[in-house]
């Protein structure tokens, strides 16, 4: 996900905009009983009147929000302001903090921070959230900071207690050691005294070759709780008297409760009340809630409701409608994302030896993580307390306040892990957390005060709305009589996930960012290439982004159109991407990479006598990250066929965790596969037909390709790679399925049928 | 009121016989290792071993559980399979979002115990029924060979 069009304009592979506050302004939060130390950024505490700059360290008495606490137990114990959804967020705060602080990785846990922008927004939001792939990004050089603020006083206190000079003071894994005396203390032992040290004027960061945890391999990372049943997500969370509410959802979006019949639901064992309760339309739909004492009760007295819905402002449409008007939309002009040279001109002039238009259909798609969709609720007296696997921290708190008419500072919000989100859960109407919150109030008007755990079954969050948006691409595409690219003409069409929400004000001149992104910055050398946009704003579906967002529709239309371009012009896919991407190193060095470790130059070995192999080449810049992949295929006479290799180079900068990077583009690649080969949700008369996973199937193991993940070497700002492994997967895939049958696929998910050997 | 051995504990749970193990499990014996992922037997979040044998929990009555030993996650710590699922789990960093990892390594454990060396036709046979919408799949793979290995040392 994306969220500022900051994060777009920003070149890509520069140091990024990361701004670290002057060390003058930094302060540590000290806290009472001998812990330390926390470090947070003023501004925004300048900007609420809490503090004002300038003023000296405090002690405050109870601080549990800082970035890092040292316990006179010897833990460290890092908070992290990123939602860990499974990309190892967790692991990398850690390991930029622990690398400052020199600390022993085991002695470092992590713990989820709560809901405080001052102290714990995203430097490339400006407001606290998850997403864009931009953690690692933003917090590169403010962790670091954090840990070595951190140290610096771990060795004051030291310093002071033996009487030595500071600089004579050295830390390794989580000691302090003066070497000439031999005296040494563990972190602990210095927690209480290093917690009265004056904050650091300046703090000096170790340089790359200094490293010993960033970069390493395989460490182990710090969710590892996760394999033993301990960790807790929202849907584990038990809270005294909790109640389990599961909710009626209307068949159609924007429908309304007309009227219920909870004679039945009533009547059932362990059912504490019924709620009906309003949505608003365009964010959230109302329904009907049941609350019981456990799941089980609630989901059969939700089955048992008889609702009624009123459908004067649902959505109606099904999807071969939906296609049908963006196919014809596809055909005008639409608003300009990009237009370098002449490519009407082009297109129509002479010099064309050779057109190619292809028309590109994406479906809707369901983020389907794990966990369903879920969020705890307990409401006080103008007040209001949330858990939740937390992506829009502010977003939600505003959304919340709004609704609930208090100040967005009552609304808390305690962070939990979440079982996947790929973006899910950073909805920027905040709809499930209304709608949890709508149920608690509902409940609270009917006396009942307990807090309420809203509970999404598989079947509401298929079919519960905001995937990602359908699309259709048109393409028309030339070359000259020397087999070069000419002209590329691309339209898109499909709807908007900003407008309407909170992030509109990052659309310009009628472009969503977020619906051209990887088309509009093509980085091939086309001197004639436009770019248009047609976001139809009555299909109201409701849409959000999905892991990587534009790219997963963008990247499959242009990788793939260039392939069909190279055989065109009767040359090698990778080479001619090459050649193409002379000005654009980072792209070639992942193409380069990707094409030498996957054998490209040596000849796929052949299948069985009916089988026919192929391979196939994309790549693609998304979020800073620059990801190459090369597909092998195999097909059976029938058309079905398995991905039997997928081999990834990815260039995210500096690597953090190579580990963690290793896997985000093994899991990215998965993810992209899923949709590509298997999945699409599908409406009929605005009725989603989907419901769990037999109709809207993952990819299982058995599908799923042997995956060799190579890095380059780089000294760069980290970039983010929660995303990136996903876009070229789908096209790779593609092309190796057109070298193996001649076939092109431009529709999605794949129809193996067309595959069929003739 | 159901008795229930939930990880050689016995349990007497407030349960109708036609309750899913699986919530009997998470929402009444707060054992919440075993988890919710589609309630129709169709991903294996909810694996559980019934005296040794892996069911997802989601379908199966605790009408049907009753006199048998339920193993969750939480209890396969200090089972020799159990341990060394776990600890290749650890070691190749197979976790995610881990939600589906519970089921996961029920299933890779229930695979081990009855297969010593499996190929990877049988890890597929014995895991494509546990979804992982993370993909940590090639790790799993791995996992379940490095599992094999030193249980085999
Ligand atoms: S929750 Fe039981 S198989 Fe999915
Ligand atoms: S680790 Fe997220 S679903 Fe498997």
């Amino acid at each position: 996900m994306n969220i500022l069009e900051r994060l777009e304009s920003a070149p890509a592979g520069a140091p990024v905009d990361v701004r670290i506050e002057n060390v003058s302004r930094r302060r540590f939060l000290q806290q009472t009983g001998g812990l330390a130390l926390g470090l947070y950024l003023s501004p925004l505490l300048t900007a609420c009147g809490r503090n004002a700059p300038g003023d000296a360290t405090r002690a405050v008495d109870f601080e549990p929000d800082a970035f890092v606490r040292v316990g006179t137990d010897d833990s460290v114990t890092v908070i992290a302001k990123h939602l860990e959804m499974g990309q190892g967020t967790y692991t990398g705060l850690a390991t930029l903090i622990a690398e400052e602080l020199d600390a022993d990785w085991p002695q470092v846990k992590v713990i989820g921070a709560p809901a405080d922008a001052a102290r714990y927004k995203n430097l490339v939001f400006g407001s606290q959230g998850t997403g864009g792939s931009t953690a690692m990004r933003e917090c590169f050089e403010q962790m670091r900071e954090a840990g070595a603020a951190a140290r610096a006083m771990l060795v004051a206190a030291a310093a002071e207690r033996w009487n030595v000079p500071a600089a004579t003071i050295v830390v390794d894994n989580g000691v302090v050691r003066h070497p000439p005396t031999q005296r040494r203390a563990r972190f602990g032992e210095l927690a209480e005294a290093a917690a009265s040290q004056p904050v650091p004027k300046r703090v000096r960061l170790k340089s790359p070759g200094e490293f010993k945890l960033i970069g390493r391999q395989m460490l182990p990372r710090k969710d590892n709780d996760k394999t033993d049943g301990s960790a807790i997500y929202t849907q584990d969370l038990h809270l005294p008297d909790m109640l389990v509410a599961v909710v009626a959802h209307p068949p159609r979006f924007w429908a309304q409760v007309k009227n219920v019949d909870d004679g039945k639901a009533r009547s059932m064992p362990d059912v504490a009340a019924v709620v009906q309760f309003q949505g608003q339309p365009g964010a959230f739909n109302g329904g009907v809630a049941v609350l019981a004492c456990h799941t089980w009760a609630a989901w059969q007295a939700r089955d048992a409701l008889q609702v009624e819905w009123d459908d004067t402002h649902a959505f109606k449409l099904g999807s071969r409608e939906i296609f049908a008007r963006y196919r014809e939309l596809a055909q005008k002009p639409g608003l300009v994302a990009r237009d370098d040279g002449d490519a009407e001109g082009a297109l129509a002039g002479k010099n064309v030896a050779r057109i190619i238009e292809a028309e590109y259909e994406f479906p809707y798609l369901a983020h389907a993580s794990m966990e369903p969709l879920n969020c705890v609720v307990k409401l006080g007296d103008g007040s209001c307390e949330i858990w939740n696997g937390e992506q829009l921290q502010t977003n939600d708190q505003d959304a919340v306040a709004a609704l609930l008419g208090i100040a967005p500072d009552k609304v808390t919000i305690h962070q939990l892990y979440a079982g996947g989100s790929f973006g899910r859960r950073g909805n920027p109407h905040a709809d499930y957390v209304l709608e949890a919150v709508s149920i608690a109030k509902g409940a609270r008007a009917q006396g009942i005060q307990a807090p309420v755990k809203l509970v999404w079954t598989r079947e509401d969050d298929t079919r519960g709305g905001y995937y990602r948006p359908a699309f259709v691409h048109v393409v028309r595409a030339a070359l000259d009589r020397q087999g070069r690219a000419l002209a590329w003409r691309q339209r898109l069409v499909g709807q908007s996930i900003r407008r309407g929400t909170a992030f509109e004000k990052s659309i310009k001149n009628g472009i969503d960012n977020s619906s051209v992104e990887g088309a509009s910055d093509l980085p091939y050398a086309i001197p004639n290439l436009r770019v248009e946009l047609h976001t139809p704003d009555d299909i109201t579906v409701p849409v959000q982004w999905w892991r990587s967002v534009g790219h997963t529709h963008t990247a499959y239309s242009t990788e793939c159109m260039i392939d069909e371009l190279a055989q065109a012009a009767g040359q090698d896919p990778y080479r001619f991407r090459r050649a193409l991407l002379a000005n654009q190193p980072h792209h070639r060095a992942v193409l380069d990479l990707a094409a030498t470790k996957a054998g490209w130059e040596r000849p796929l070995e052949p299948g069985t006598k009916d089988e026919r192999r192929g391979r196939g080449i994309a790549v693609h810049q998304s979020f800073h990250t620059y990801v190459a992949e090369v597909a092998e295929v195999t097909v059976r006479p029938n058309g079905s066929f398995k991905v039997d290799r997928v081999v990834c180079a990815v260039d995210c900068g500096l690597a953090i965790n190579p580990d963690v990077v290793r896997a985000q583009m093994e899991g990215g690649i998965g993810y992209g596969l899923s949709a590509a080969l298997l999945d699409a949700i599908t409406l009929e008369d605005g009725v989603v037909q989907q419901s769990n996973f037999d109709r809207y199937p993952p990819l299982r193991m058995n599908q799923m390709p042997a995956v060799e993940v190579h890095i380059v070497p780089s000294a760069e700002h980290p970039t983010g790679v929660g995303e990136p492994g996903v876009p070229p997967s789908a096209p790779a895939v593609a092309n190796a399925l057109a070298a193996a049958t001649g076939q092109r696929l431009r529709k999605l998910p794949f129809d193996t049928a067309a595959l069929k050997k003739t | 009121m159901v008795d229930l051995i939930v990880n050689g504990k016995l349990l007497k749970l407030d349960a109708p016989p036609d309750m899913p193990l699986l919530w009997t499990l998470r929402d009444l014996a707060r054992v919440t290792g075993p988890k919710y992922g589609c309630g129709r037997g169709l991903c294996g979040a909810c694996t559980v071993h019934l005296d040794g044998t892996p069911v997802r929990s989601c379908i199966t009555p605790v009408s049907a559980a009753t006199g048998k030993q339920v193993t969750t996650v939480e209890g396969v710590g200090d089972d020799r399979v159990g341990r060394a699922v776990q600890t290749a789990w650890r070691d190749l960093n197979v976790v995610q979002c881990g939600y589906c990892q519970s089921g996961q390594i029920m299933s890779a454990i229930a695979l081990l115990r009855g297969n010593h060396r499996p190929s990877d036709a049988d890890i597929d046979a014995a895991m494509t029924g546990n979804v992982c919408r993370c993909a940590t799949y090639v790790r799993i793979r791995a996992a379940i060979h490095r599992a094999a290995q030193a249980l085999a040392a």
